[in-house]
């Protein structure tokens, strides 16, 4: 079973300290879901386990499959097993969305195999379309420039096609749900759960519980001001929605 | 229309003219176009930067005097042409092509190509079989007082492309053209005239190369001159890969009557330096001229693009886009002017540059100028000089491509939207291997 498992982490962002010793583990096959309310270092984290150059790790370990990767770049991590659903998904123009697959695809199998010729067109097309019929997308969607000039649902959507694509052990979703209406969290929703499975761990960062209607987790977690302050199971995320951040606040004032 | 004046009084060290006879005007020198250039070229000297045309482009180290031309005497052993510039259209087959090399011409054009009047033959072919259609195009359009190369092209091309079609004749097979040159100290001086009558079309590519790594010092020196008469079209790509010491510089004018359409692709991949001046008088009402230009460099290369669209009829539209890239302590200047004449109204001209700086050490220089005339227009420019950004290449590394290749995607898809404008997907190939090529080194 391979794990994630973040000790202690401090990180940084221009000097400032935004995680503050965070711990947690996520196994294969868990779903997890950390809330909090805005600017308590939510994306951080995301970023972070991803490699972003941005964020400057200070002390703490990110251990994966039983070694750590903090000296590893953001291609290696992804090449790990790990995935990032960004918030804000960026767009790459004059690149289709099939053209950057299949350069991931073959950067993969080139990584295993220097020697490796890539994967074929017609596998790659079948292997596409197939992706692309679960997550209810126009095979037009393939041949737009990736992210250039998609709506907010397209954007999400691709990100997740990239997911079920990619095939990741750890896939990270950062507020996967937000600039989304109900129809796309719900077809966005639907493609998570038919990846989901023994070989696959989630960690889903969100502001709101709505998401979490459609994306079940077994562990939900709190954070505030840069550490986990509370950890339990989907009860916590309906207490959340009832009674909001302020208990938490006021329980754990404290502690910033 | 620009005027170039002559500098006389910044003092410069070395030559600053070339030293050729007039006997070495191609076939005889009675012919009174390439001799009135002769006259030209002899009394220029060699531009400095305080020609406005020649600002950012110094040819302080040019070895004007280390140039001559090659007779059959001087010929060497060439090495073969590549593969890949043999066949630049994977899709179609060309209907005619012309190889030039210093010491020969090779001329091939199918049968029923030929049949329906049109010309495709070298320049020196063309001066004695085909003198009155040559007279309607060679010297008309690139004046040779423009700079001592101009001069030089029209007075001494020794070799070049001369195609004619008749009217209504509709060419519907590309016509290719290659120089491939070699040699020490060669002057490879050339002239392309095009010429298409009413309603004819046509689809011409050429390109100008030489071995890439090799040491020869070349001069590339040549007019192109492109008439595209009532109703017809052309689209022209042309692209140049020469070796790395080649010294290229390109005086290159069409006129675009009423109706008739030109499409223009003009990449650069090669050369120390180049200096081309490509021009679009829009001359007809109607007229519609496009242009798009691409470079690639790296090394020391210098690269520089100065384009003028004129619009001189009403209701004519021309569209620049020129895209490049810089690596290493490369060099690239694109100027481009747009200029409507008094009573060209409604007219639309659009001209664009962006590049993208891949090392500290390059610099782009993008200066767009709209000079309009009339007040019935629409004109618009932009132009940007911009670096690799970081969070396109993060979200690409964290799709677990590597940054070297990452930073590979980017830059094709910048070049994207020229790519799009070129109709051969061989073209399109080169300019992708370029990329690769020259950013993996």
């Amino acid at each position: 079973m391979s794990a994630l498992e973040i000790k202690n982490l401090k990180v940084s962002v221009e000097g400032k300290e935004i995680l503050k010793g965070l711990n947690l583990t996520i196994n294969q096959g868990e779903v997890h879901a950390i809330m909090g309310p805005n600017g308590t270092g939510k994306s951080t984290l995301a970023y972070t386990l991803m490699g972003h150059p941005g964020y400057t790790v200070t002390g703490g370990e990110i251990i994966f499959k039983g070694k750590n990767i903090l000296d590893l770049e953001a291609d290696e991590r992804s090449r790990a097993g790990i995935f990032l659903a960004f918030q804000y998904p960026v767009s790459i123009p004059g690149v289709t969305v099939a053209n950057f697959l299949r350069t991931a695809i073959n950067s993969r199998r080139r990584a295993a195999n220097p020697e490796d010729k890539g994967i074929s067109i017609p596998d790659f097309r079948t292997m596409l379309k197939e992706k692309m019929a679960l997550l209810k997308m126009d095979p037009a969607f393939a041949g737009r420039y990736l992210n250039d000039g998609f709506s907010g649902g397209e954007k999400k959507r691709a990100e997740i096609l990239q997911m079920a694509t990619l095939k990741p052990e750890i896939a990270i979703l950062d507020e996967t749900d937000s600039g989304l209406d109900i129809d796309a969290l719900r077809i966005v929703s639907e493609g998570v759960n038919a990846l989901n499975g023994p070989d696959l761990g989630v960690l889903v960062i969100t502001h709101y519980q709505r998401l979490l209607n459609y994306i079940k987790p077994q562990f939900v977690h709190i954070m505030m001001n840069g550490i986990i302050v509370e950890s339990g199971g989907p009860d916590l995320a309906l207490r959340l929605e009832e009674m909001g951040y302020d208990w938490v606040r006021e329980k754990y004032e404290e502690v910033a | 229309m620009t005027n170039l004046k002559l500098s006389p009084t910044i003092r410069q060290t070395g030559p600053k003219s070339f030293h050729f006879s007039e006997s070495q005007i191609l076939n005889n020198a009675e012919n009174k176009v390439r001799k009135t250039a002769f006259d030209v070229l002899n009394k220029t000297t060699l531009p400095d930067t305080s020609v406005e045309a020649w600002r950012r482009t110094d040819l302080k180290s040019f070895p004007i005097d280390s140039f001559k031309i090659f007779t059959t005497l001087d010929e060497i052993a060439l090495p073969q042409i590549p593969k890949e510039i043999l066949e630049p259209m994977v899709d179609d087959k060309f209907g005619g092509q012309i190889i030039t090399t210093p010491f020969s011409t090779t001329i091939a054009l199918d049968e029923d190509i030929k049949n329906s009047g049109v010309i495709f033959t070298d320049i020196k072919t063309a001066e004695t079989k085909y003198p009155d259609q040559l007279k309607k195009i060679l010297g008309t359009l690139v004046n040779p007082e423009e700079s001592i190369f101009a001069a030089l092209s029209a007075s001494l091309a020794q070799t070049g492309v001369f195609i004619y079609v008749p009217k209504n004749v509709k060419v519907e097979k590309p016509l290719h053209s290659i120089f491939w040159a070699g040699g020490n100290g060669l002057a490879f001086i050339s002239n392309i005239l095009v010429y298409l009558e009413e309603n004819a079309s046509l689809t011409f590519v050429h390109e100008s190369a030489s071995p890439k790594e090799s040491e020869d010092q070349i001069l590339s020196s040549n007019n192109i001159e492109i008439n595209l008469s009532k109703g017809a079209q052309l689209r022209f790509v042309e692209l140049q890969s020469w070796g790395k010491n080649v010294w290229n510089f390109s005086h290159e004018r069409s006129r675009v009557e009423e109706g008739a359409n030109l499409d223009w692709i003009i990449g650069s991949l090669g050369s120390r330096l180049t200096k081309n001046f490509s021009d679009i008088d829009l001359v007809g009402v109607g007229a519609t001229g496009r242009m798009s230009g691409f470079y690639i460099t790296d090394n020391n290369q210098h690269i520089d693009h100065d384009t003028q669209q004129n619009h001189f009829a009403g209701k004519t539209t021309s569209d620049l886009l020129f895209k490049g890239a810089l690596l290493d302590h490369s060099r690239s200047v694109w100027q481009g002017m747009i200029y409507v004449a008094p009573d060209a109204q409604q007219s639309d001209g659009y001209q664009a540059n962006r590049n993208l700086i891949l090392s500290e050490h390059a610099r782009a220089d993008s200066i767009p100028g709209l000079e309009i005339l009339a007040d019935d227009v629409r004109c618009t420019h932009g132009a940007t000089v911009g670096k690799l950004e970081a969070e396109p290449i993060f979200y690409l590394k964290s799709r677990g491509i590597p940054q070297a290749e990452a930073e590979k995607l980017v830059v094709e898809g910048f070049f994207d939207p020229i790519m799009q404008r070129i109709p051969f997907q061989g073209v399109r190939d080169r300019f992708k291997e370029a990329i690769i090529n020259k950013m993996t080194k």
